[in-house]
């Protein structure tokens, strides 16, 4: 559907050239729900600008919908545009044009009457839920209303993509889940293959079913959002998961406040990840039953990233010592990995008694 | 009333088809160089935005040869300028004397001034709109006709009625060339000839005509503000 191969953009000024993004390749499949993650200034934006060639790459080649864009006359590419839809962060309503005229713009220069026009804005408009808002102004709707008439703007000429450019950056936390739901309800009624460029892992996590992660203009790591979640490679992947599943930050404040733990002698604090099918297993009640391992549980979060569970314990487990290694021997078999948490760490903390 | 308008106002009645006259030639003045400047300032403002770094045609020579041809027309003192464009206005117009041939200094003084208005009006509007209109496939020329006219449209009306009441005060510097207007009236008649009630009375008129043209500039810039 997209695929983008070797693809570098460079920026020159005067005194220096900025090379905003370098040697990315891209393939997003139809029916994808792509994210691209990163922080402000990875070239997330640019590289999703080269894909309808709002911004023209300095190398690499562009190909979507079997199209090869950088070969393609003006006017052919202005058809090719109208086959991919854009959304932004501050929306990009004609403020002057009512909410009507706004999903109308699009299809001024399409060869439909003026009927079929009507038609198609009042059924855009219903599939947004803005029906009762046709004659109103920009001015006069919310972040999240404005970003629905985006969204039917953006759907007007039927397009197979839709690009999202921080299309949930500007709003807020509620809004953007019944932002991403209308726009994971698109992907699933219409087909239709997203492209989301964010920095919010929430976002990804939400709708995503892939990832690619964005450092430095360079892509360092891609892959599917389940695979990503449960296996993250590099450094800055970690990052931002833990954005989204806040298993560092909980660490974080158990060293600030260790006497949350009360670690005895043998105690074993560690922290738990499994993906999918172990979850099935009454892994905690197990080790209680089989090992006479207590478990206490600290912290615990799962994440249902298309259909698989991905979960994240921090337990503290107490028992014998050759119990607990009997224990922790069973969690290998059954694909439960353990990171066992040094307890030194939280000794080692600035507040709090010692244990 | 008669006697104190005798007394204070000799003049007025004796000149009134002057002044009548005179009312009707700046009005004229400045709706047939409104009509060309609108034209010219649009075209010259919209290509200095569109071929701007950064805008959608972009093109630096086309930028920097129509930005120094408006930044010298800019830079000529009017009343000069009137002099200077005397051969061009005799091949255009036939005569150098009149209001017909103050039409040609007063649009080439007033639409530097306009495009650079139009150009400031068009800046504003939201490069993200035009970012937006060109993920949708919209070409140049709609981009210019059905974004940019459309949305700074509120601009152009403010800087078309700043523009308006500049080109009134050109018409009465225009008097210099003969052209007639208020301007020659207040000068030759008031001034010259010492008839301080023909002068007062000229301002006025001018006056009224700026309030005027303020009045319908604001009131149209509110109604298409969003």
């Amino acid at each position: 559907m997209i695929s983008l191969s070797n693809i570098n953009v460079t920026f020159e000024s005067s005194s220096q050239t900025v090379p905003a993004v370098q040697d990315v390749d891209l393939q997003v499949d139809a029916g994808d729900v792509y994210g691209i993650v990163g922080y402000s200034g990875a070239g997330k934006s640019t590289l999703v600008r080269v894909i309808n060639l709002l911004q023209r790459p300095t190398s690499g080649n562009v190909e979507v919908n079997g199209q090869d864009l950088l070969a393609l006359l003006p006017k052919e590419l202005r058809a090719a545009r109208k086959k991919i839809g854009m959304i932004f962060q501050h929306f990009n309503l004609m403020n002057s044009r009512t909410i009507y005229d706004n999903v109308d713009y699009p299809l001024k220069s399409s060869k439909l009457s003026k009927r079929e026009r009507a038609q198609k804005v009042n059924d855009l408009l219903e599939l947004v839920g803005l029906s009762e808002k046709r004659n109103a102004y920009p001015s006069q709707l919310s972040g999240g209303q404005k970003q629905r008439v985006a969204i039917a703007r953006a759907l007007a000429n039927d397009p197979e993509i839709l690009l999202c450019d921080e299309a949930t950056s500007a709003l807020d936390p509620k809004t953007t889940l019944s932002i991403l739901k209308l726009l994971k309800k698109l992907n699933q009624d219409l087909g239709l293959t997203i492209v989301i460029i964010t920095h919010e892992m929430q976002v990804v996590k939400e709708i995503c079913n892939k990832v690619a992660v964005m450092e430095a203009g360079r892509i360092i790591e891609q892959g599917d959002i389940v695979s990503i979640f449960s296996s993250p490679q590099n450094a800055l992947t970690r990052d931002f998961i833990n954005t989204a599943t806040h298993v560092e930050q909980t660490l974080e404040k158990l060293a600030l406040h260790p006497s949350l733990v009360h670690l005895k002698d043998n105690d074993i604090l560690c922290k738990i990840s499994y993906v999918g099918d172990s979850t099935s297993e009454p892994v905690i009640s197990a080790l209680t039953a089989r090992y006479r391992v207590t478990t206490n549980l600290i912290f615990a979060n799962v994440e249902i990233l298309q259909q698989t569970p991905i979960g994240n314990l921090i337990v503290v487990m107490s028992g014998a010592a050759s119990d607990l290694e009997a224990a922790l021997q069973y969690l290998q078999s059954i694909q439960v990995a353990v990171e066992m948490i040094d307890s030194r760490y939280l000794q080692n903390s600035k507040v709090g008694d010692p244990v | 009333m008669s006697e104190f308008f005798m007394t204070y106002f000799p003049n007025i009645w004796s000149s009134r088809e002057d002044i009548l006259l005179s009312t009707y030639e700046t009005i004229y003045m400045v709706a047939v160089t409104s009509l060309f400047s609108v034209l010219f300032g649009i075209l010259f403002g919209v290509t200095l935005v569109v071929v701007d770094k950064g805008g959608i045609l972009e093109n630096r020579p086309i930028y920097s040869v129509v930005e120094k041809i408006i930044n010298l027309f800019r830079s000529i003192p009017f009343i000069i300028l009137i002099a200077v464009v005397v051969p061009l206005t005799r091949l255009i117009v036939g005569t150098s004397i009149g209001m017909h041939a103050a039409i040609v200094p007063l649009v080439i003084g007033i639409v530097p001034f306009y495009a650079r208005q139009i150009q400031n009006a068009l800046v504003e509007v939201d490069p993200g709109i035009i970012e937006a209109a060109q993920s949708m496939g919209s070409g140049p020329i709609e981009i210019i006709f059905r974004v940019y006219l459309k949305e700074g449209l509120a601009g152009i009306i403010r800087a078309s009625s700043v523009t308006i009441i500049n080109l009134i005060g050109l018409t009465t510097m225009a008097g210099a060339i003969g052209s007639g207007g208020l301007g020659s009236l207040a000068i030759n008649k008031g001034y010259n000839r010492f008839q301080t009630d023909v002068t007062l009375v000229a301002t006025i008129l001018i006056l009224i005509l700026v309030f005027v043209c303020q009045f319908i500039g604001d009131y149209f810039t509110k109604k298409t503000m969003r």
